[in-house]
């Protein structure tokens, strides 16, 4: 064959059609949906591993497998494969009732042996799940009928809500002793909305509708999540007409592309909330500078200028969502207050109080913006704060060796929603995972670990987010928007978890 | 890098004549032994560093695994668990013996062996490198020899500006151009992944591109192609230009030389001469640079292969990062160094059968 310029053209022309057949477009009816994932999924098993801990692929999880309890998209429980739970009246056991007529996607029956395995597996510390603390608390699981019946060794208060949030999945007894942890990997089953067809590590993952889902077959036979990690390759998949669906993309480009665009968006307030830990070190040990602090950041602004207007203020741990919420709590922005508070522990603009505070940068949006506009704000009234950066993983560490700066940014997760795993677990002072050690507050938070009078329980956690709000021992920033993206054939329902759940999605 | 080579003994051999078929031989032989050596000793000296200083570094599994409300007990029973709560040095012991025979460890995040994942990777990201290579070499080559073709014109000034902007924009930069250009404007390529999820895949290795190829399954290689190409573009854009530069000028020194001038009195054109005379020589020290720039290119598309969320062993390695998956950052990092020290040993044994000069040392 002789190769000329004219017959090189022809072949570059050929290669750029061929390889361009199968690009969608927003012209095409949607036959298989596709969505543009922000992590990729590293492990399949939804209850052990690190996997298993990371907020932002439950969606997947939540795709493929059923939690115990179903969580709706405002966070509230509903009956899922357990249709009824609770406690007996001395607080010694719990009961649960398990879905009859559901099937596993080999077609083999759900039973209530699943759950009680399920529930048996993660308590056992050699499986190695990473909240063995909680699922621990219960012990001799035993099935009664389709009941399952465990005893209380500890009382949690929380148990039911784990039973729809981290590692709270139920997997198939029979087949995962038959394939073993490898082949589980391989090919995984559950009971949950889609089965996996297709998996390839870092690319994407092929679903397909479970047409005997409990909850009814899925609106999308085939939906595609492609793992894109990069914001702009997000972008840029959703415009082209690449992927339907995506999420957490630049707050200037979701206006860009829903105010003048082609795209529908969706930008509800999830669970995630912004938050700036004080270690109760150095300057930080003196009231007045911690108050200061808190009070001489303007919130709103922050997020109506560095957020396009995407986030909810809020002044304790707890979002407008969540069990324990109260609105009556305040930590208002106010300068003159901060100025004032900061001179009578002998501070100001001319002799500044200093410290170290810690932020990550681009874990998430505009988080180290963020802390540069608020030592900003600080030192308008006498702060002088010294930014330093640092990664996630370096965050975590710190933290469980209580080794954090007197400030440090951090984002913090609680998609159920009680008050427990918010504020409990971020001030409690013997958890490793807090950095605020008073005793006080150690004092009133004790005994609502194992409050079994919910509404007293409730309660007194709002008292403690008061205690804190005025003695300003954490300051909270805001509640997260998430931005979701989507083509004009597809309507996406928003679930508070931040999980972007493809069977929520319907045709337009 | 040729140190070894002794010019006294160099010349002795030109003096004694053409060298025979079996001393070439010795010579690669001993090159090869020798690189095989300092090979070995930078494999272990690279595990060393990796290891112990990913575990020195802020950061590790346990703490990013456990949410909050674990407690102690629960620190040490996940640690006990990921082997993590022996002595640094016995873990290193556990790990050396456990590579020497093909163990790798497991993946914390992924629960696969580390070796498997990483073996899995390696040709879609060696595909990668080399179609960047290639690209680089095309758009260098071509740039070197219009350059030359049309030195001290308005032609070569073109080209010189255009060298000189590729080399300024780092490769992801031109990723994002890219992206824009040919996945957005004009959707001609695919942003993302390495093959069109919905295709069924016959192949039996991991070496899609040159499989499909090879199994004339020519719609399942332009699929390939049409995912591949923006990634190695972007790859190739910078070293395309350190070629082009390199390659015009070796070009344009060898255009001085007798043997060019007497091919031009004896009438041949221009075009022929740059081709036909002088390319073979002026391309030397380029093989050299590509060579040695490949392994930097391999380097490169951990970048890339993010922003393109291309399956091969970089963006397996960011997440390995993020995560602190210990043995598979230990692993990737291994592989790569093996990488790196493989391609300078061909490169250098390349070079020795090229360069008349080692030809006869």
């Amino acid at each position: 064959m002789n190769l000329n310029r004219r017959s090189l053209l022809k072949l570059s022309a050929a290669t750029m059609a061929a390889g361009t057949i199968g690009l969608p477009t927003f012209a095409q009816a949607i036959d298989e949906l596709v969505i543009a994932y922000n992590v990729n999924l590293p492990s399949w098993d939804p209850t052990v591993g690190p996997s298993a801990v990371n907020p932002t692929i439950q969606g997947i999880y939540q795709s493929v497998f059923d939690q115990y309890i179903l969580q709706q998209p405002d966070l509230s429980p509903a009956p899922g494969l357990l249709t009824e739970w609770g406690w007996n009246e001395d607080r010694t056991q719990v009961w649960m009732t398990v879905r009859e007529g559901v099937t596993w996607h080999d077609g083999s029956p759900f039973t209530a042996e699943d759950v009680a395995w399920s529930l048996a597996r993660v308590a056992n510390p050699e499986t190695g799940s990473p909240i063995q603390f909680v699922w621990g608390t219960l012990a001799n699981h035993r099935v009664e009928g389709n009941r399952v019946i465990a005893d209380v060794a500890q009382f949690d208060p929380t148990i039911f809500k784990w039973m729809y949030f981290l590692t709270g999945y139920v997997l198939p007894k029979a087949y995962y002793e038959k394939v073993g942890p490898e082949g589980f990997e391989a090919a995984p089953i559950g009971t949950g909305p889609y089965m996996v067809e297709k998996f390839e590590r870092n690319a994407f993952v092929r679903l397909k509708a479970n047409a005997n889902y409990w909850g009814g077959k899925p609106d999308f036979d085939t939906v595609t999540i492609k793992f894109v990690t990069d914001a702009a390759a997000r972008v840029a998949e959703v415009e082209s007409g690449n992927a339907h669906v995506t999420l957490e993309v630049p707050y200037e480009e979701y206006d860009r592309l829903t105010q003048n665009g082609p795209l529908a968006g969706l930008a509800q307030p999830i669970s995630d909330i912004g938050m700036i830990f004080l270690n109760d070190i150095e300057v930080m040990t003196d009231p007045n500078v911690r108050k200061a602090a808190a009070h001489a950041i303007d919130k709103q602004a922050i997020i109506d200028r560095l957020l396009s207007g995407y986030g909810v203020k809020i002044d304790t741990l707890q979002t407008p969502q969540y069990a324990a919420f109260d609105a009556s709590i305040t930590v208002p922005y106010d300068e003159a207050k901060a100025i004032e508070l900061l001179a009578a522990s002998g501070y100001g603009p001319d002799n500044p109080v200093k410290f170290k505070i810690q932020t990550t940068r681009g874990f998430k949006p505009k988080d180290y913006e963020m802390v540069q506009a608020i030592v900003g704000l600080w030192r308008k009234v006498g702060i002088e704060a010294e930014i330093e950066v640092y990664e996630i993983a370096k965050h975590f560490e710190l933290r469980g060796a209580d080794q954090l700066a007197p400030a440090a940014f951090y984002n913090w997760g609680n998609s159920v929603g009680d008050p427990t795993t918010s504020t409990g677990f971020a001030m409690f002072g013997p958890s490793p995972h807090s950095v605020w050690d008073g005793e006080d507050l150690i004092g009133m938070i004790g005994p609502l670990w194992g409050e079994t009078d919910e509404a007293k329980r409730i309660e007194g956690w709002k008292a403690v987010d008061k205690y804190i709000a005025e003695n300003a021992l954490v300051i909270p920033l805001l509640q997260y928007v998430q931005p979701i993206l989507a083509a004009p054939g597809v309507t996406v329902i928003s679930h508070a978890s931040g999980a972007l759940l493809p069977h929520l999605m319907k045709r337009a | 890098m040729y140190e070894y080579l002794d010019q006294d003994e160099d010349r002795q051999v030109h003096a004694d004549g053409p060298p025979s078929a079996e001393a070439t031989g010795r010579a690669v032989i001993r090159l090869l032994a020798t690189r095989l050596l300092t090979t070995l000793v930078t494999l272990a000296g690279v595990a060393v560093i990796v290891f112990f200083v990913i575990r020195v570094v802020p950061g590790n599994p346990i703490a990013m695994m456990l949410p909050p409300g674990a407690t102690d007990e629960d620190i040490a029973r996940l640690s006990a668990l990921y082997g993590l709560d022996k002595p640094m040095v016995t873990q290193f012991g556990i790990w050396v013996a456990g590579v020497l025979q093909g163990d790798f460890g497991t993946s914390i995040t992924t629960r696969q062996p580390v070796l498997d994942l990483v073996l899995g990777r390696l040709p879609a990201t060696l595909e990668l490198a080399i179609m960047a290579l290639v690209l680089a070499v095309i758009l260098g080559g071509t740039a070197a020899l219009i350059g030359t073709r049309f030195r001290g014109g308005r032609r070569e000034g073109a080209i010189d500006v255009a060298n000189g902007m590729a080399l300024s924009v780092p490769d992801f930069l031109w990723g994002l151009v890219l992206i824009l250009l040919f996945g957005v404007l004009w959707p001609i390529f695919h942003i993302s992944g390495r093959v069109t999820p919905s295709l069924d895949l016959p192949f039996t290795t991991d070496f899609y591109l040159f499989e499909s190829l090879l199994r004339l399954r020519f719609d399942l290689w332009a699929d390939i192609v049409a995912h591949m190409f923006m990634p190695a573009l972007a790859l190739a854009i910078p070293l395309a230009a350190i070629i082009g530069q390199l390659l015009k000028q070796s070009l344009k020194e060898t255009m001085n030389l007798d043997y060019v001038t007497l091919a031009r009195t004896k009438g041949y054109g221009e075009t022929r001469v740059i081709l036909r005379e002088a390319l073979r020589n002026a391309a030397l020290p380029t093989l050299t640079l590509v060579g040695v720039q490949f392994t930097f290119l391999i380097g490169g598309t951990v970048i890339i292969e993010r922003l393109f969320s291309y399956e091969g062993l970089g963006n397996m390695a960011i997440d390995a990062v993020i995560n602190r998956d210990l043995p598979l950052i230990q692993g990737i990092v291994l592989l790569f160094a093996l990488i790196f020290t493989g391609v300078n040993l061909i490169v250098d044994l390349l070079y020795a059968v090229l360069n008349p000069r080692l030809r006869h040392a």
